[in-house]
């Protein structure tokens, strides 16, 4: 709306392009040359060879095991927050009963609990119930954390529908079990796909209870994978950060096919 | 949104009472997602302040030990260091990154072309993991194969964790890098949602566009930066992937912050008790500056900055 092009912005904003774009840059450069090409042109410099073959490296290293058991974990996470929340929120909206205020502050109040702070706990209760270095021992624990920012977000959702449709299907004689079918989740769907895309985020990403809570290498998860490559093969530049695009492709994949959808569910990570 | 909540159940209030308790949903929707909840997170809050009185090696069954961990903990220098140093970094994140993110986020809200596709390149470190964002700094930054390495005329020596100042230096910026995009969202979001009129009114008064941003877009702009610190505070104190990955807490103890001691002392020296006491540091911490969220920018502003987007 500016009548002149305001030179300045111009040039800050160039100069944070550069700094976001120089990793992007070597990153990409970095996977696509052989390991003794990158030594040769170092991180700046242009690949004069070109190879995949860090990616199959990555592959042949077990990361495609990985892949399967992140990609478990993340779905059973989504799976957990989708069934658990949508009743809670619903009764946190449209509840009469006292203690539901009472819960939503327990909600709020876990929003303020960081991970790190019970992971000596979790530990405790997932070793004590057999569950150490079991996909299951972080799936819980992760969903478990999902719970208080998706509550918010989806409760937040579920209070903009109009009193008055629920209302009128009272006067039809609906029973809480069809208004909740019938009319809230129809009307909820941006906000169910908020949760389910910040919970995937949560999972995909997670790193202290999968370090915590496993250790072997069939339970292992992309997070872990990348940290192992940094701190076993530390020197392979190339095939690290190979790994690290392989680790990014899901969410790439989300941002270019559903922004909208993606950038809910960080701003979800952002109530965290 | 704020004004819908309590006309709605004053509207409520006014029809008669039996016909709406009808088809209102009970307790019980609440049950499972709040045992869940209490299992893996109210119960571990309370045993951790339980075992922070304990001593437990991990193995064995913890064993009480009463003030012990707690008198260790305000005797051991490590421990207020690591708290000055998340102190430090906290101060640094929400110094560097709110002045950036404000500007970016301003300028981002533009509709111009080139700032909307600009704005898109921004948004790439928002699609990595902290892993992922870590593994890729340390390799960059590598001594012997990184770009410190190829810019000896900057970086001297190349080895930027072999020192305090530089290395707490690459936790600052890595963090920055990292997280500046999340923020400029939420700033952008909230200078979009600026009413036009105010800076039409202001171009009316002659208002200069430095002018404008001062006495506009900040003052405006002041519930969003609420949000945004008090994230990047709890964000800050609570900073670990990124220190494991790359100082480790090193060089010594010089960016050993306090998550990261509470690992080290649980985790590799087994010393799960006074860990314990170190994580309900944590926790209180944490809980003082979430009553501030609570109170200073609510429930409902979370929700608008949600809806901003």
């Amino acid at each position: 709306m500016r009548r002149r092009p305001n030179y300045l912005a111009g040039l800050g904003s160039a100069l944070w392009l550069f700094i976001v774009g120089l990793p992007i840059y070597v990153l990409v450069m970095a996977t696509v040359q052989t390991r003794s090409g990158y030594g040769q042109n170092g991180p700046l410099g242009f690949p004069d060879d070109f190879t995949l073959s860090n990616f199959s490296d990555v592959f042949s290293g077990g990361f495609g095991h990985y892949y399967l058991n992140t990609v478990i974990v993340t779905a059973s996470v989504v799976g957990i927050v989708l069934l658990l929340v949508p009743p809670l929120a619903y009764a946190i909206v449209r509840s009469r009963n006292k203690v539901i205020s009472a819960v939503f502050r327990l909600f709020l109040l876990g929003l303020a609990v960081p991970a790190q702070a019970v992971i000596i706990p979790v530990f405790y209760v997932i070793s004590t119930v057999g569950l150490y270095d079991n996909l299951i021992g972080v799936i819980l624990p992760t969903a478990a954390f999902a719970l208080p920012v998706s509550t918010l977000v989806l409760s937040g959702v579920m209070r903009d529908i109009t009193p008055e449709l629920f209302e009128a299907m009272a006067v039809d004689g609906a029973t809480p079990r069809r208004m909740f079918f019938q009319l809230v989740l129809p009307l909820s769907k941006g906000g169910l796909s908020t949760i389910a895309v910040f919970s995937a985020l949560q999972a995909w990403n997670g790193f202290l209870f999968p370090l915590i809570l496993t250790q072997s290498n069939s339970t292992k998860l992309i997070t872990m994978g990348l940290y192992d490559f940094q701190t076993q093969y530390g020197i392979n530049i190339p095939g690290l950060l190979a790994a690290v695009i392989l680790s990014m492709v899901p969410i790439l994949l989300v941002y270019l096919f559903a922004r909208r959808a993606l950038v809910q569910g960080l701003m979800g990570a952002g109530g965290k | 949104m704020t004004t819908i909540a309590p006309a709605v159940s004053g509207r409520r209030r006014t029809k008669s009472l039996g016909s709406l308790e009808m088809g209102r949903p009970g307790f019980a929707w609440a049950i499972p997602a709040t045992l869940f909840f209490g299992l893996f997170a109210i119960v571990p809050l309370i045993l951790v302040a339980v075992l922070s009185f304990t001593r437990w090696d991990g193995l064995s069954s913890p064993e009480l030990v009463g003030f012990e961990n707690w008198s260790a903990l305000l005797d051991d220098p490590i421990m207020i260091k690591s708290l000055w140093l998340s102190l430090l970094l906290t101060v640094l994140g929400v110094v560097i990154q709110t002045p950036l993110s404000v500007l970016l986020g301003v300028w981002a809200a533009g509709h111009q072309r080139n700032r909307a596709i600009l704005s898109a390149i921004y948004f790439i470190p928002l699609l990595l993991s902290a892993t992922a964002v870590s593994v890729l700094w340390r390799a960059l930054l590598d001594p012997n194969f990184g770009i410190p390495a190829q810019a000896s005329w900057l970086f001297g020596n190349g080895n930027l964790f072999g020192k305090q100042a530089t290395a707490i230096g690459v936790l600052a910026f890595v963090s920055t890098w990292q997280f500046t995009p999340f923020h400029t969202l939420i700033y952008q979001g909230a200078a979009r949602a600026i009413p036009r009129v105010l800076y039409q009114a202001a171009e009316i008064d002659g208002a200069s566009t430095v002018r404008q941003f001062w006495s506009i877009t900040l003052p405006q702009l002041r519930n969003s930066m609420i949000t945004s610190m008090i994230l990047m505070v709890v964000g800050g104190l609570t900073t670990f992937d990124t220190v494991l990955i790359l100082t480790q807490g090193g060089p010594g103890t010089d960016t050993m912050i306090s998550a990261y001691y509470m690992y080290e002392k649980g985790f590799r020296n087994f010393e799960f008790g006074a860990a314990s006491a170190i994580a309900l540091v944590l926790v209180v911490v944490a809980t003082l500056v979430s009553l501030v969220v609570v109170r200073a920018s609510g429930y409902d502003k979370m929700r608008s900055t949600l809806e901003g987007m």
